[in-house]
Parts: C-alpha cells; sequence; structure tokens
C-alpha cells in the first residue's frame, strides 16, 4: 500500500497538520505513521510527541487517569496507568456523557490477513474488553474481511474463513457475549448499514480519498470504495438490531495511533450527516522483539510471540531474540546499568506484568546494574506464558456454534446493566 | 526418487539443527536397533505407517515402550471401529519413499508423503533426545522435540504431538479429538505428467493440513497431566458442580499454601485480612476469566437450542 503525507486541507482539524507538515518538509526527514506504514525517523524511535502535534490529538494525563478510577470504581488498567493507551480525542466528552448518565458502545475491530495472532494484536482488544468491563457497555467487532480480499488478494472463502479463525482469537480474550456483536462484512454489510455507507460516501471526494490513503490511478475501484465501511460502525444507526431509537449515541474506537488518519475522515463527515463524531483512545505500537527499530512482521516468526507458541518456543525466543538493553559484559553492566529505553525485555514488561511495585522494582535494579538481562528475561518468560496459556485455555473453549452466536444479529437487551 | 540419506543430513546441517548421527548395520526392528544405539540415553522409536479406508496415510511415531491402539486411534481419528490397518509394503516406497522397516517422520520431506499425516507421540518431549532413521536404515539419528520441529516446519509442517495412551470417549457431544489430523485428501499416486497437478494439490493440501494441524496444536498442546484442564468441552465447562469445586479448590490451595508458621508468627492476627487480600488478588483474573467462559458458552448452549426450537403447538 502506497504511503502519501495526508494532503487534505479542507476540515478544520487537518487544518493544522497540513499546514505542520508542509513546515516541516522544508527541516529534516519525517516520521511516516499511517495506517499502511509506521516508521520511524533515519533509524530512531516513534517520537510519540510529535506524532501527537502533527495528527492533533490530545495526550492522555494522569488526571484523566484519575477520572477513569473514579468513574469506574477500579483500577484502571495497566495499558492506562503506563502510558501504552497514551492519546485520545474526545475521551473527555465521552467521560462527560457518561458522568450525566448517558452510556456509549465501543467500536474495535480486525483486518483477518492471517491466521497466527501475536501478542501485539491482542492489545487493542485485551483494552477494549477492559473497557467493556468497567464501564458496563456494548461492543461492536468489525472484522474486515473483504477488505484483506481486496489488498492481500485472497479469495473470498479464504477471507471469511480467516475472519472466523480470528474471531475464534478474539472471543478468547474474555468479551462478554450477551454485550458483543461481532460481525464480518461479507456477511453483514447492507440494509442500514449500508444506507450510511452511502451517505459517508457522498461527504468524500475522490482526490480526499486519494490525499488520505494514496490511492492512484492503477489501484482498483474495490479499495476507492472501501473506506466507508470501516467509517460507518461509528454511527449506531449502522447497527438498528442493537441501537434502534438511539441516534444520539456516542462511540468510542480504542485503536493503535496508526488508524488516526484513518478515523479523521470518519470524524470530519459525522457532523455533516448528523452523528456525534467517534471519539478515540489511541496506544503505541507494540515493539518487534529485536527492538524499537525492528518491524513486527506476519512473515518471521522470530519478530514476535504468538498465541500459539508453545512454552518452550516462547523461551527460546525470548532469550534468544529479546533485544537487551543490558551491557556486553557483567562488569560494565554492574557499572552502568541497562538501557532501559531500547530493552525489549523491560518494555515488554511494562506491557504485560500487572504489579506495579515489581515493574519499578525491576527498573529500578536493572537500570541501576543490579539486576541482569537473564534474570529480566526470565520473570517476562513466566508472565508471557501465563498470558498465552491462558489464552489458550479459553481459545479451546470457543467452538463454531460459540462464533455463529457472537455473530448473530440478535437483540442484546442488557447491553448497558 | 526420494531424497537421499545425504541429502537429508545436509538439509539438516543447513538448518542449524543439532543431531548426532550413528552407523550401524541394517536394521528392521526397535530391537536390533536398540543393540547399537540403545545404550545412549534419550528415547528409541518406533514408527507406524498407516492407512484407513478411504486410503488416506499416516505415520504415527512413538516412543519404543508407549502402547499404541490402532483401534482407539482410529476412533479419535473419527475413522471409526477399526478403520485403521497397518499400510501395504508397497506404500512405504511409493509414498514414503524408504525401505521397510525405515518409516521416520523425516520421510514427510518427500513430496509424494505431503499428504500423509503424522502423529507424534507427546512423551518424545520427555526425552532429552530421540532416535529416528534418517531414510536409511543403516544409520540412526538423534534429534531433540525442537529439531525435530525445526525440520517439520522447514517443510511447511505443523508438529502434531498427541498423548497416544489417551482414551478420551467419542460420542455425540464429544468429537473425535484428532479428526483434525485426519489429512484432506487421499494420497494420489501419480505418474509422472501428472505429478505436476499433484504437487500443486500439495501445496494448497499442506496449507490446509498445517491449517488443522494448528488447530490441532491448539487443542493437544494442553498439559494432560492437569485433569481439570484437559478436557474444556461444553459439557464440563458448563459443569456448575464442576466449576465450583475447582474455584474452592483454588482458593483452599492459596490459604493452605499462606498459612504457615512463619506467617502466623510474624501477622499474628492479621493474617486474615491480609490472607483476603491476597486471594482477591491473585485469584480476581482468573476467577472472571473462568466464570466468563462459562457465561459465553451457557449463552451459546441457550442460543443454539432457541434457534432450533420447535414451534409450539397450541
Amino acid at each position: 500500500m502506497k504511503h502519501k503525507q495526508l494532503l487534505d486541507l479542507d476540515s478544520q482539524e487537518n487544518q493544522n497538520i497540513g499546514a505542520m507538515e508542509i513546515k516541516e518538509n522544508g527541516e529534516e526527514e519525517q516520521q511516516i505513521v499511517n495506517p499502511w506504514k509506521v516508521e520511524a525517523k533515519e533509524g530512531g524511535k516513534i517520537d510519540y510527541d510529535k506524532l501527537i502535534d502533527q495528527f492533533g490529538c490530545q495526550r492522555i494525563n494522569q488526571s484523566l487517569v484519575k477520572r477513569v478510577r473514579r468513574l469506574t470504581s477500579r483500577a484502571p488498567h495497566v495499558f492506562l496507568r503506563r502510558d501504552i493507551f497514551f492519546a485520545h480525542r474526545d475521551f473527555n466528552e465521552i467521560l462527560d456523557a457518561y458522568e450525566r448518565g448517558e452510556k456509549f458502545y465501543l467500536y474495535t475491530g480486525r483486518g483477518p490477513s492471517s491466521e497466527a495472532l501475536h501478542l501485539g494484536h491482542l492489545i487493542p482488544f485485551m483494552f477494549t474488553k477492559y473497557l467493556q468491563d468497567a464501564f458496563k457497555v456494548p461492543l461492536v467487532i468489525q472484522l474486515t474481511d473483504d477488505e484483506k480480499c481486496m489488498w492481500k488478494n485472497l479469495t473470498v472463502e479464504e477471507s471469511q474463513r480467516l475472519a472466523r479463525e480470528n474471531a475464534k482469537d478474539i472471543i478468547a480474550c474474555g468479551f462478554d457475549i450477551t454485550r458483543t456483536f461481532i460481525f464480518s462484512d461479507f456477511d453483514y454489510v447492507g440494509g442500514a448499514f449500508y444506507k450510511n455507507m452511502v451517505k459517508v460516501g457522498k461527504c468524500v471526494t475522490y482526490n480526499k480519498v486519494v490525499g488520505i490513503f494514496g490511492f492512484t490511478g492503477e489501484d482498483h475501484i474495490g479499495k476507492v470504495s472501501f473506506p466507508p465501511v470501516q467509517a460507518v460502525p461509528s454511527f449506531p444507526s449502522s447497527f438498528p438490531h442493537l441501537f434502534s431509537g438511539q441516534d444520539n449515541l456516542r462511540c468510542l474506537i480504542p485503536c493503535a495511533i496508526d488508524q488516526d488518519p484513518y478515523f479523521r475522515m470518519t470524524r470530519d463527515v459525522a457532523p455533516r450527516i448528523g452523528y456525534h463524531k467517534p471519539a478515540l483512545i489511541e496506544s503505541l505500537f507494540f515493539p518487534a522483539l529485536q527492538g524499537e527499530t525492528g518491524k513486527m512482521s506476519a512473515s518471521d516468526p522470530n519478530s514476535a510471540i504468538y498465541v500459539t507458541d508453545s512454552a518452550k518456543d516462547i523461551k527460546s525466543k525470548i532469550n534468544k531474540f529479546a533485544f537487551s538493553g543490558g551491557q556486553d559484559t557483567i562488569e560494565k553492566h554492574r557499572e552502568l546499568g541497562a538501557d532501559l529505553e531500547v530493552d525489549i525485555p523491560y518494555k515488554y514488561l511494562k506491557f504485560f506484568l500487572d504489579d506495579d511495585i515489581e515493574l519499578a522494582y525491576i527498573g529500578k535494579e536493572y537500570g541501576a546494574g543490579r539486576m541482569l538481562t537473564g534474570e529480566v528475561k526470565q520473570r517476562l518468560i513466566q508472565v508471557l506464558t501465563e498470558i498465552v496459556e491462558r489464552h489458550r485455555r479459553a481459545r479451546a473453549a470457543v467452538t463454531d456454534e460459540m462464533v455463529d452466536a457472537f455473530m448473530a444479529v440478535r437483540p442484546l437487551p442488557n447491553m448497558f446493566d | 526418487m526420494g531424497l537421499s540419506k545425504e541429502h537429508l543430513l545436509a538439509r539438516l546441517k543447513e538448518l542449524q539443527i543439532d543431531f548426532s548421527q550413528y552407523d550401524h548395520p541394517v536394521v528392521l526392528t526397535v530391537e536390533a536397533q536398540a543393540k547399537y544405539v540403545g545404550h545412549l540415553g534419550g528415547g528409541l522409536s518406533k514408527n507406524l505407517f498407516l492407512k484407513d479406508k478411504k486410503s488416506r496415510f499416516y505415520i504415527v511415531s512413538a516412543l519404543a515402550d508407549t502402547k499404541v491402539d490402532l483401534k482407539v486411534l482410529s476412533v479419535r481419528l473419527g475413522l471409526g471401529k477399526g478403520g485403521l490397518r497397518m499400510a501395504p509394503e508397497e506404500s512405504l516406497g511409493e509414498i514414503l519413499q524408504v525401505p521397510l522397516g525405515c518409516v521416520t517422520p523425516l520421510s514427510l520431506v518427500n513430496e509424494s508423503a505431503c499428504n500423509v499425516s503424522l502423529l507424534l507421540d507427546q512423551k518424545f518431549k520427555s526425552q532429552e533426545f530421540c532416535f529416528f532413521h534418517p531414510l536409511s536404515n543403516d544409520m540412526s539419528i538423534s534429534l531433540t522435540t525442537n529439531g525435530l520441529d525445526k525440520f517439520l516446519k522447514s517443510i511447511k509442517r505443523d508438529p502434531s504431538y498427541v498423548d497416544l495412551e489417551a482414551n478420551p470417549s467419542v460420542g455425540k457431544d464429544q468429537p473425535p479429538d484428532l479428526a483434525s489430523l485426519v489429512p484432506s485428501s487421499s494420497v494420489v499416486l501419480a505418474d509422472p505428467p501428472e505429478t505436476a497437478a499433484s504437487s500443486k494439490d500439495c501445496t494448497e493440501n499442506t496449507v490446509s493440513v498445517g491449517n488443522k494441524s494448528t488447530k490441532s496444536t491448539v487443542s493437544t498442546s494442553k498439559p494432560s497431566i492437569n485433569a481439570k484442564k484437559a478436557q474444556d468441552k461444553p459439557a464440563n465447562i458448563t459443569d456448575v458442580g464442576k466449576m465450583v469445586d475447582d474455584l474452592l479448590d483454588s482458593t483452599s490451595l492459596l490459604v493452605l499454601k499462606e498459612i504457615t508458621e512463619e506467617n502466623i508468627k510474624e501477622h499474628g492476627e492479621e493474617l486474615g485480612e491480609l490472607l483476603s487480600k491476597k486471594i482477591k488478588n491473585q485469584l480476581a483474573a482468573e476467577l472472571h476469566n473462568t466464570i466468563m467462559i462459562f457465561k459465553n458458552t451457557a449463552y451459546t448452549e441457550g442460543f443454539h437450542a432457541g434457534m432450533h426450537c420447535h414451534p409450539k403447538r397450541s
């Protein structure tokens, strides 16, 4: 998928971005972040502060996290506490409405391009499950089998099959069937959903969509007409069997920050067709085993931990491939300590070790050189093995009937209880 | 013709798979093999080449002392009783391209064997290394399960480890647990012009066999030692009595673990409160997961029943 910078200058939100990019182009080479490409500047790390500036979204600060704790009466999720979900758009409005007694619904999704899911794929789902439980709200999950059929040139049948397989791993994350609707585009597009697609389509010019997604004259028309498919789940009227009569219901979309340019288009269109803009809550990228500058790739099984990895695999992958920020020799390490900025085992623990106190301890000891890389890796292996094993157990309990039930177009009477 | 022993060994070296090789006179049985390599530790493998009624082939590779009951395996594969037989001698040469007495998982490297399903004994994993014939019976090589897995993955096979001695009940509500290991198509013993077509089939089938193996790896890699987790079938998941027992067991275990002389001395009266906190912290997540699985399974059963409900007679 070719990359093109965001050129659209029409909509308000996009105006600032356009100006900023033109200015920056005069200076050094930029980092590139969009739904199809994530690249840091010249072998460095992604500068998230710059990204937030560039995109025009907001940082999540500690007072927002405290507010979430107060409203949900429970500890905020690890990802919130540790700045992993770190940016948002209109999350405050969602919380304001929630405090007034107005609920919202969650929308997230997956492009089923491969059977093998790795831990990075699970992160938005783990966070979404937390949001569902903490706020007691319903969730729609979109499986874009049509998108993958088009972009990855899969057959219709294969993309549908992958969608169902991925659905099982998604269900294994622990979503509540009484508040969750999973759907695949091939199954669901039509009716009210399609009506909204047309409404959205009418609001986005060809030039604009080329500017956002980088389409060229060689790209087929299937691709060009796809964007509305991913936009309309943000609007409650797309799901008449769930939200009929609730056109005012707000939507919150947990996703990785590379999706932001995409939902900017949706937010631009929403008020023009009489809907609330969907709110976003965005995460950092999950680093590859080989380090921040490495890329996690489905074709390299050693760049990530997969949910099908055995305990042995996990142990071997972490020991062999996890990029260490420790020093070359023990003496040097005891003297200088580990570089926590680049150390992958420590970063992974930040994502997956629940205990704040233990993590702080490891950070302190490892950073001072008193703890060795081997010990940190060992702890990480324990943590990951537990997660993968729990996922596997849950996955084994997912039957085809359960997938059918999650994907059935059925009412969810208790979805806000 | 099939790959030669030398080529296979070269391939293993290329893949950086550690192995040791032992030359010996030609052996046709595990007992004979034991005379030459039985004293080296590790496990000897016995390898069965099997065929079902629909001309689908299987290699079952097990530790020499694992009991393999073909009748049980047949049912577990969904082939009914007596659906598995030893494959005829000619098929050894035609499909696996190895001589008599030389059945080995490594023979799957040959294209002709692309539709042969492989069942590996879970007990291999408990051995430091195991012995296999490298396409010829005048040599045995020792491989770790990691090495074997690496080799299998390099020929696009998913290693499926199975508890070969298990005998789970198979019935209406308990589908055959090894059904996904049945090859998706029967082997076509083709003439050269058709080989091109069947190798194309091989790639597609390899993909689907791989996919099925992935699914079976998911279900068979549960530790069978822990009986609680071994059978996560809907009937077991929604068994209220069982769930209550399991949950209370976990809690009791934790409580008993923490009530030690040391702890009583250290915390005295506060031990109760401390324990209570600990239970909540440590068990909350696990309980939540278990109960969510319970909820979703119960809902699914109800949903399914509702979908197949007959209209009321009035």
